[in-house]
C-alpha cells in the first residue's frame, strides 16, 4: 500500500493554540513537509518575531531565534553573516514586516541577504486582537478603523511584495494564498523556490502569503476562504512578482 | 456626576479628551490596545483633533514631537517593550522642552517578557529612560479612577513645566473595568501656546532643535533645566499615607502593588501589627524628604514591587541609613495576593522584634 | 465583605456580559467593584472568562486566587477552576452541558439548567442571564432590582432584548 499522508517529522506532537481556520496552522505544515523534503532540519534556522505566529517554535522542530517585533529581516542578516552555510527563514505577519520592520525589510533585500522571509498578510494585527494593519483593505472595520479604512487618513494596503520587486537584490518573490488544496499546492511550490535560491546563493527570496484570520474578521472559517479569493486577492494579485533566479 | 464602569485603558483616553488632548498617535500593543482603539473611536473624528496608528512606536514619538511643537495637547501610548523604541523621541522632546504626555501600561521584561501586568520599568521611568541629561515627571496611578485623575493632572503639569510626563501603569490597571467619574468636561477651545511652530506669521522665524556645536550653550540649556526640574522637585511630589500613625513598620510601594500591599495591611492590622503604608505618587519627583522624615521615628521599611528590587533604591537613598530597609517583589508578571503579602509582612515584623498592639 | 467569582465559559455563550453586568449592578449599589477579563493569547481557542470583585471597602486586588464562587457555562471551566474556589464556597454549574461530579465535598452546588430554561424562552443566548439570575439569588451581593436597572442600561443600544433578558433574569432568581 501507498503511504500518501503522514504527520511531517519536523512537526511537533504539539496541539495548535491557531483559532480553527486559521492560515498560519496551514503554512506550518507547509514548512514542515519542505524542511522534511528538503531534508534540512539539522541546517536550517528560523526567525519568529512577535504575531499569532510568535509560537512557531511550539511547532516546528528546527532552530529559532525570536525577534523583536519588525526586526526579523536584520536578525536573519546576522544570523546568515555569521554562518553563510546556514539556512535561514523569517516569519512575519504582515504588521510585522510591512510596518515596523519595512524598513529592515527592504534593506536586507537590498544588500541580496540570503535569507528567506515567509510573509502571512492576514490584513489585520492578529496577535493584538484585530487592529488595522497597512494591509488592511479599504473600507475594512478592525478595531482600530472603527469606520472603514479610509484612504485620505490612512492610506491604501500596502503592496510591499511589488515594492520590494523594485530592489535590486531581491531575487524571488511570488504571493500565493492557502484558501484552496490548489492555492496551498502552489504556496509549497513557491517555499520550495524560495528556499533554492537561497540554497544557490542567488539573494533574498520572499513568499507573500494570504491567509484566513476568521476570529478577527469575524467571519466563519468557510466564509473568510471565500473572502481571500472574491477580495483580498484582489486587491493583492496572486503569481509571481518577481523572478530572476533562472530556476 | 454620576460614575460609569470603565476600563482603565479607555478611561485614560476619556480623561485625555477632556483635558483637550488634539492628537493621539500610537501603535498596537498588549496590554494597552483599548486606549488606542478608544481614541480610533472617540479621538480621530473629532473637530480639529487627531488620531494616526503609526507604523511603529518610534513613529508614534516623533509625531507626538512633531504635533507638540506646533502646540497642541498631545499624547501616545505604549506598553513596555514600545516604550523602549520611543525613549530616543522622548529624549528629544524633553531637550526641546516640548509637552507631551506618554502612557506607559507596562507589562513584563525583560524583552517580549509576557503581556502581564509588572513593574519592572521603573529603572527605566524614573531616570529619564532615553540618552542625556533629562528627567521626565512619572505619576503612577492605582486605580481607573486615578487614572484619569492623573491624565488629567498630566497635560496640565507637561505645560506647565516643559517636561515630558509619563504615567506609568500596568496592564492590570489598563485591562480591569471599575466606576469611574470624570470631573472635567472637555474644552471647547483647547488652549493655546505662544510658543508654537506655525509659519512666521507677523513674526521673525522660529527654530526648535537640539543641536549644539557650542558646549557653553549645551550647559546652558542643561542648566536650565536642572533649574526647572528642581522646581518640581519642591512643588509636584505627590505620595499617599495610609495608617501611618503610630506605625513601627512602613510598607512602601507604588501603583497596583499598593492596593494589594493595602489589602494585607489591614488583614495585620486586625491581628494588632502596627503597619503603614507610604505610596508615591510620582515616582519622579520622588517623596524622598517624606520618607527621610518618617525615618526619624520609624525604623523598618519594607518596600514591595513587582520586580526584583527597583524603587527600593530609592528608598534606601531617602533613609540615608537611618533606617532598616528590607525589600519583597515578584518579577516578571506574577501578581502576588494580598494574603501572601500580609505573611511577608507578618514574617518581617517579629523578625524584627517589634511588639503588637494589646 | 469581599466576595470573588470568577465566570467562566465557552466564547459567545455570554460569559463576559454575566460579569459586566453583575459589575455594573454592583457600582450601581455604590459598592466597590472590580472586573477583570482574561486577556490577549489566553483568550485563543475558544473560552473566556472573567473576575468580579464586589465590596464595601476598596479592593485590593482584582484577580481571585481563591474566589467565593465560580459560575462554570461548561465542563472545561469546572475542571479548570475547580480546585482554586475557597473552601465553603459556591460552584454555579450550567447542568444543561455539565454532569456535576465535583470532586470536592467543601463546596456547595447550585445547578441551573441554564441552556433549557433559556431554550424555554425561545433563545439559547439568554442562558447566561438565567444563570446571573439564580447566581444572584443565592450569592446575595446584588439585588435583582438593581441587576434589571443595570440591564436596561447595558441594551440601551438594543432596547428589544431587554424584556427577554429580564424574564431570563428573573426566572433564574426564582428557580429556587
Ligand atoms: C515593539 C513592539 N510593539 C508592539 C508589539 C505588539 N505586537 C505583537 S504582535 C504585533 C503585530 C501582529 O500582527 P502581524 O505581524 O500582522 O501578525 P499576525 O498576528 O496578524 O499574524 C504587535 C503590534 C510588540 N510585541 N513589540
Ligand atoms: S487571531 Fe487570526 S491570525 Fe491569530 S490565531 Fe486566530 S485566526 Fe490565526
Ligand atoms: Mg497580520
Amino acid at each position: 500500500m501507498k503511504k500518501v499522508y503522514a504527520r511531517p517529522k519536523v512537526l511537533k506532537k504539539a496541539v495548535f493554540h491557531y483559532c480553527p481556520g486559521c492560515g498560519h496552522s496551514i503554512i506550518h505544515r507547509l514548512v514542515a513537509e519542505l524542511v522534511d523534503e528538503m531534508d534540512i532540519q539539522d541546517n536550517v534556522i528560523g526567525v519568529p518575531p512577535p504575531g499569532c505566529s510568535v509560537f512557531a517554535y511550539n511547532y516546528l522542530d528546527v532552530d529559532m531565534l525570536e525577534s523583536a517585533h519588525g526586526r526579523g529581516a536584520a536578525v536573519a542578516t546576522g544570523i546568515k553573516r555569521a554562518n553563510p552555510d546556514v539556512l535561514v527563514f523569517t516569519y512575519q505577519g504582515d504588521g510585522d514586516l510591512a510596518a515596523i520592520g519595512t524598513a529592515e525589510t527592504i534593506h536586507a533585500a537590498n544588500r541580496g541577504e540570503k535569507i528567506t522571509a515567509i510573509f502571512v498578510n492576514n490584513a489585520v494585527y492578529g496577535m493584538t486582537g484585530g487592529q488595522m494593519a497597512p494591509t488592511t483593505l479599504l473600507g475594512m472595520k478592525t478595531t482600530t478603523s472603527p469606520f472603514g479604512r479610509d484612504e485620505t487618513t490612512e492610506g491604501a494596503p500596502i503592496k510591499i511584495s511589488e515594492m520590494l520587486a523594485l530592489v535590486k537584490g531581491a531575487v524571488y518573490i511570488e504571493r500565493t494564498a492557502v484558501n484552496s488544496p490548489s492555492n496551498i499546492k502552489k504556496t509549497k511550490k513557491a517555499l520550495r523556490k524560495a528556499f533554492q535560491a537561497q540554497i544557490d546563493n542567488l539573494g533574498y527570496s520572499l513568499v507573500e502569503i494570504l491567509a484566513p484570520c476568521p476570529t478577527n474578521w469575524k467571519m466563519s472559517v468557510l466564509d473568510s476562504w471565500k473572502w481571500v479569493d472574491e477580495v483580498m486577492a484582489k486587491e493583492f494579485p496572486l503569481g509571481v512578482i518577481k523572478d530572476t533566479t533562472g530556476l | 456626576m454620576t460614575k460609569v464602569l470603565m476600563y482603565g485603558n479607555s478611561a485614560i483616553g476619556e480623561a485625555a479628551i477632556r483635558a483637550g488632548c488634539q492628537c493621539y498617535f500610537g501603535y498596537p500593543i498588549t496590554p494597552q490596545n483599548e486606549l488606542t482603539e478608544y481614541m480610533a473611536a472617540h479621538l480621530g473624528r473629532r473637530k480639529g483633533c487627531s488620531f494616526v496608528q503609526a507604523e511603529s512606536e518610534i513613529a508614534a514619538i516623533n509625531m507626538v514631537y512633531g504635533a507638540s511643537a506646533t502646540g497642541v495637547r498631545v499624547m501616545t501610548s505604549s506598553s513596555s517593550p514600545g516604550i523602549s523604541l520611543k525613549q530616543e523621541g522622548i529624549s528629544y522632546i524633553a531637550a526641546c522642552q516640548l509637552p507631551a504626555v506618554i502612557v506607559n501600561m507596562s507589562r513584563g521584561g525583560p524583552g517580549l517578557g509576557s503581556i502581564i501586568a509588572a513593574q519592572s520599568d521603573y529603572f527605566q521611568a524614573t531616570r529619564g529612560g532615553g540618552h542625556g541629561d533629562y528627567r521626565t515627571i512619572v505619576l503612577a496611578p492605582a486605580s481607573v479612577q486615578e487614572l484619569a485623575d492623573l491624565t488629567h493632572r498630566a497635560f496640565d503639569l507637561t505645560d506647565k513645566y516643559r517636561v515630558p510626563v509619563l504615567i506609568l501603569g500596568d496592564g492590570m490597571l489598563g485591562q480591569m473595568m471599575e466606576p469611574v467619574e470624570f470631573k472635567h468636561t472637555a474644552p471647547s477651545t483647547p488652549p493655546v501656546r505662544s510658543d508654537a511652530l506655525r509659519g512666521a506669521k507677523g513674526r521673525s522665524s522660529k527654530i526648535v532643535k537640539t543641536f549644539t556645536s557650542k558646549p557653553t550653550e549645551l550647559e546652558e540649556i542643561n542648566w536650565s533645566l536642572f533649574r526647572r526640574y528642581q522646581l518640581i522637585k519642591s512643588n509636584e511630589t505627590i505620595f499617599e499615607t495610609f495608617m501611618a500613625k503610630d506605625a513601627q513598620m512602613m510598607v512602601v510601594a507604588f501603583g497596583i502593588s499598593a492596593r494589594i500591599a493595602k489589602g494585607a495591611i489591614k488583614s495585620v492590622r486586625a491581628n494588632g501589627l502596627k503597619v503603614g503604608m507610604i505610596r508615591p505618587i510620582s515616582l519622579w519627583p520622588f517623596p524622598y524628604e517624606k520618607i527621610k522624615q518618617m525615618a526619624e521615628k520609624i525604623k523598618n521599611f519594607l518596600v514591595f514591587e513587582m520586580n526584583m528590587g527597583q524603587m527600593v533604591e530609592d528608598v534606601q537613598l531617602a533613609v540615608e541609613g537611618s533606617a532598616d530597609v528590607s525589600f519583597y517583589g515578584r518579577p516578571g508578571g506574577v501578581i502576588p495576593t494580598p494574603s501572601e503579602f500580609a505573611r511577608v509582612i507578618s514574617r518581617n515584623y517579629f523578625q524584627k522584634g517589634l511588639k503588637i498592639a494589646k | 465583605m469581599i466576595s470573588k467569582t470568577i465566570f467562566a465559559g465557552f466564547g459567545g455563550q455570554g460569559v463576559l456580559s454575566m460579569g459586566l453586568n453583575l459589575a455594573q449592578a454592583a457600582m450601581l449599589e455604590d459598592k466597590s467593584v472590580t472586573y477583570l477579563p482574561a486577556y490577549g493569547a489566553e483568550m485563543r481557542g475558544g473560552t473566556a472568562n472573567c473576575t468580579v470583585a464586589i465590596s464595601n471597602e476598596e479592593i485590593a486586588s482584582p484577580v481571585a486566587s481563591s474566589p467565593e464562587f465560580l459560575v462554570a457555562m461548561n465542563s472545561p471551566s469546572l475542571v479548570r477552576f475547580q480546585n482554586q474556589v475557597k473552601s465553603g464556597g459556591v460552584f454555579f454549574i450550567n447542568s444543561s452541558l455539565i454532569e456535576a461530579n465535583v470532586s470536592r465535598e467543601d463546596i456547595d452546588i447550585v445547578e441551573v439548567p441554564a441552556n433549557e430554561m433559556a431554550e424555554e424562552l425561545g433563545n439559547l443566548k439568554c442562558a447566561n442571564m438565567v444563570m446571573l439570575g439564580a447566581f444572584t439569588k443565592k450569592s446575595k451581593v446584588v439585588s435583582l432590582p438593581t441587576l434589571i436597572k443595570g440591564l436596561e442600561e447595558s441594551f440601551k443600544k438594543k432596547p428589544k432584548l431587554i424584556g427577554l433578558n429580564t424574564t431570563a433574569l428573573t426566572n433564574g432568581y426564582e428557580l429556587f
